[in-house]
């Protein structure tokens, strides 16, 4: 009888897992479906805690007060420019519990442990430890714990294919020796090693790709020990996160016309020191540089403005001014929309949160494909922050390293207003053409305080 | 046990795990159709979302705690509990403040278009 209840209670989860997931397909039904989803998770774990009669239900409490220490000051607190790095941590914090149980179950199985068990664990706890340190290295990149730089050497492949060439030799080796404990934790250790290096040769503009592709792996790792415990719930929540973060992925990757294996292993690194030398080989090229009085007559004279976000408005917390700014052309009858590169940010859909969060209406948020048809009839496209996905040697230059990469037209613009800190590139190192087109102003400065002296200047 | 105990044996095991190759090939397959079809507007909030969903792994570490075999796994299982709740906590309550944002957003907008409200749904 008891059996019966908790299956199908496993199956009622199941179902609001799947439904909230539809509901986060638009706006008006997003946050039922995240209601869906808390209630599947309150099912299932009343419905493990009946099947299974166990008795440790004081380190369950224990884990959700620990939890709810942890977590409910990040949840309310986190300023929504750190929402990747949470996300790192939240892959981490996933991926090292999936392999820590991993491990206990190893260890609680053996010697009763079958072929196909080992397998799967071996796999699973992989997963989970190269995702768990691969997961904090994004962390503290986002951070700015450490350099958000690419970590290059000579024959970085090479070591960090073998470390983990070696994890997975050592996983065949337990599954054929099951009962050898002692080279779980080596094992472990080398997947730790091999998570590290792959995120540290990663720069900061191909986070969104890794955060997806941690993503993915941390729901494979969940699925994983699905099967090991026969357990329908998990191997369902654990396939639909990863292919969740698969698809995330792919959307990324396209965005950047790369490969997942490029964006890992890719040379990204290599064409810095490349375009670097390109960079002061050429002849100076002259930049018009302009002021925020210019840009408030500017606007003053537009039609049609499209503010470009990138990550530097998130660096310098420019959202707020952004809708200030947007609101008075709004108020002079000026049509203001925004144009959302796949990538821009350091995660899928950063910038749609950090606008939401200023208070744009989404329905002025535009994805490329809907902005770029736009951009010759836009007066002003005023670029805040972004930097390689508005370079049109993307378009035009077939020996640019961005060249193929999707961006946003925004040279087509009448007018360009490109806000920026200094010369320096952008990621990938390669020089804006954008910077040098007749129509461009440059403005040089931090965003946030560009845009507040041209507010000031459009108040005058 | 006799020979056709045995065998019955292990056909429930591999049927289980058929059973369960079905089950995940399926929801891969649902999953990906249902996340491609998410806005992009709400990429951060999904991640969030699937991150907490997927911490349902504390269900497995509820089932090693039924029975460990010595302190050592009960302490291992209690960190990746508080981790997985944790992530449950946080990834629910962090996507419904997000989602808040957005969703509040909308009906001044249309108010100021003019546009009929469309009635809320709850």
């Amino acid at each position: 009888m008891n059996d019966t209840i908790v299956a199908y209670m496993y199956v009622l989860a199941v179902v609001l897992f799947v439904l909230s997931l539809r509901w986060m397909s638009e706006v008006k039904t997003s946050q039922r479906g995240n209601w869906a989803a808390a209630s599947g998770m309150v099912i299932a774990i009343a419905a493990t805690l009946l099947a299974y009669q166990i008795q440790r239900t004081d380190l369950l409490i224990g884990g959700f007060v620990v939890g709810a220490i942890i977590g409910v000051p990040i949840a309310l607190k986190l300023p929504m420019t750190a929402v990747p790095q949470r996300t790192a941590m939240s892959h981490a914090f996933g991926s090292l519990a999936v392999a820590l149980v991993g491990v206990s179950e190893y260890y609680n199985d053996i010697p009763k442990i079958d072929t196909f068990t080992v397998a799967v664990l071996s796999a699973e706890m992989i997963l989970g430890f190269l995702t768990f340190t691969g997961s904090c290295i994004a962390f503290a990149k986002l951070q700015g714990l450490i350099s958000g730089k690419p970590l290059i050497y000579r024959g970085r492949i090479v070591v960090s294919l073998s470390t983990i060439a070696i994890a997975i030799g050592l996983g065949v080796y337990l599954v054929i020796n099951p009962l050898q404990s002692n080279v779980v934790p080596i094992m472990a250790a080398f997947a730790l090693l091999f998570g590290f290096l792959l995120v540290m040769a990663i720069g900061g503009a191909d986070m969104p790709t890794v955060i997806a592709i941690l993503n993915a792996y941390a729901g494979l790792s969940a699925a994983g020990l699905g099967f090991v415990l026969d357990n329908k719930v998990l191997i369902v929540a654990g396939s639909l996160d990863g292919s969740s973060g698969f698809i995330l992925a792919v959307i990324m990757s396209q965005a950047m016309n790369r490969s997942f294996l490029n964006v890992l292993f890719g040379g990204v690194g290599a064409t810095i020191s490349k375009s670097e030398k390109e960079v002061t080989a050429q002849p100076a090229r002259t930049v018009q540089s302009y002021t925020p009085e210019d840009v408030a007559t500017v606007i003053e004279n537009a039609r049609t403005v499209v503010f470009v976000p990138g990550y530097g408005l998130a660096v310098s917390q420019a959202q707020h001014v952004v809708k200030e700014l947007a609101d008075m052309m709004q108020a002079k009858g000026i049509d203001v929309k925004y144009a959302i590169h796949p990538v821009a940010g350091r995660m899928p859909g950063h910038m749609n949160v950090l606008l939401a969060e200023a208070q744009v209406p989404y329905d002025q948020l535009w994805e490329m494909d809907r902005i770029n048809p736009l951009f010759p009839e836009t007066d002003v496209a005023i670029v805040v922050g972004a930097n390689d996905v508005t370079n049109p040697a993307a378009r035009t230059k077939p020996d640019s390293p961005l060249y193929g990469m999707p961006i946003l037209d925004v040279d087509k613009a009448r007018t360009v207003v490109f806000i920026k800190r200094s010369m320096s590139p952008g990621f990938s190192g390669v020089d804006n053409e954008l910077f040098y087109l007749p129509n461009t102003m440059m403005v040089f400065g931090d965003a946030k305080k560009v845009l507040t002296d041209t507010v000031a200047a459009m108040k005058k | 046990m006799s020979v056709r105990e045995k065998v019955k044996l292990v056909d429930t095991a591999q049927t289980d795990l058929a059973v369960n190759l079905l089950i995940f090939i399926l929801a891969t397959f649902l999953g990906t159709e249902l996340i491609r079809h998410v806005s992009r507007l709400l990429h951060t909030p999904l991640m969030a979302l699937t991150n907490a969903i997927s911490s349902v792994s504390i269900v497995a570490g509820l089932i090693v705690l039924a029975n460990p075999k010595n302190d050592f796994i009960t302490l291992l299982v209690s960190v990746a509990v508080a981790l997985a709740a944790t992530n449950i906590v946080s990834g629910f309550m962090i996507t419904e403040r997000i989602l808040r944002m957005f969703r509040v957003r909308k009906q001044p907008q249309q108010q100021d278009k003019g546009k009929t409200v469309p009635a809320e749904k709850k």
